[in-house]
């Protein structure tokens, strides 16, 4: 297997498009033949973060490398940037707004699912900027 | 017991079959908080919830529960109903609150 790339544009407006990005890469991995709890765990850090950049980033970029030994996946957005790493990563923190709530999230388990779920993690955030997050997934 | 079985054995309303004969269910979650279910049902749980929105049926394909089986007489909406039948995703319904429900399934399904 080579290294295949897959890229997806994040719409910030539309929260109910959220999880188009995961389930085509879920779709691949199973094509790919993929372990099936690797394909999970990949399945849930995607959707995590593409549901945080349409709630708190206007959207964003989704990049994906995968290869025989690795998923890696880089999401990239312009929007507002996290104060506090430290506690953005507790369960339980949330700043997401009442509408999201009501629709089931906010719960503020979207970062520590991603680090629960992938086998590397790391953040990169500017203030004003944008947020870029870098999963890595060990096939 | 696969959610189509179960679905007969307890008189639970198919609002979407999707690949409801083919799976197997191998426990039971309740929860209505989507970033919860995410991080916490397993593979090929029925899930119990009263959230039957588009979100719901992305959690069920991404964290591969088994089934989603509204309680307390919850349906899906529109897109939602679209959603999973576009995904195979197997959704029931029941008029029973949650707990009642999960007790009925266990009962029945021996988990």
């Amino acid at each position: 297997m080579s290294i295949l790339k897959l890229h997806y544009e994040i719409d910030g407006e539309d929260f109910t498009r959220a999880g188009e990005a995961s389930a085509s890469v879920k779709k691949r991995l199973r094509q790919l033949g993929v372990k099936p709890d690797a394909t999970r765990k990949v399945s849930i850090a995607l959707y995590e973060g593409e549901i945080n950049m349409v709630i708190h980033a206007h959207g964003g970029d989704i990049d994906v490398e995968i290869s025989p030994e690795a998923v890696r996946m880089v999401l990239a957005d312009r929007g507002p940037g996290i104060e506090n790493i430290d506690q953005a990563m507790k369960e339980g923190w949330s700043t997401a707004p009442d509408e999201v709530r009501s629709l089931g999230f906010g719960a503020g388990m979207g970062l520590p699912n991603m680090k629960k779920n992938s086998d590397e993690m790391q953040i990169e955030t500017v203030l004003g900027k944008g947020t870029t997050v870098t999963m890595a997934v060990y096939l | 017991m696969s959610p189509l079985e179960l679905a007969q054995k307890l008189n639970l309303s198919i609002l979407n079959e999707g690949e409801g004969a083919d799976r197997e269910l191998k426990g039971i979650y309740c929860c209505d908080l989507l970033s919860i279910v995410m991080g916490r049902a397993k593979a090929d749980d029925a899930w119990i919830t009263v959230m039957g929105n588009l979100n719901s049926i992305a959690v069920a394909v991404l964290a591969d529960t088994g089934c989603i089986i509204l309680s307390e007489g919850m349906q899906l909406d529109a897109e939602a109903a679209s959603k999973a039948s576009a995904q195979g995703v197997c959704v029931l319904s029941s008029d029973l609150p949650t707990f009642e429900l999960s007790r009925k399934i266990a009962e029945a399904a021996g988990l």
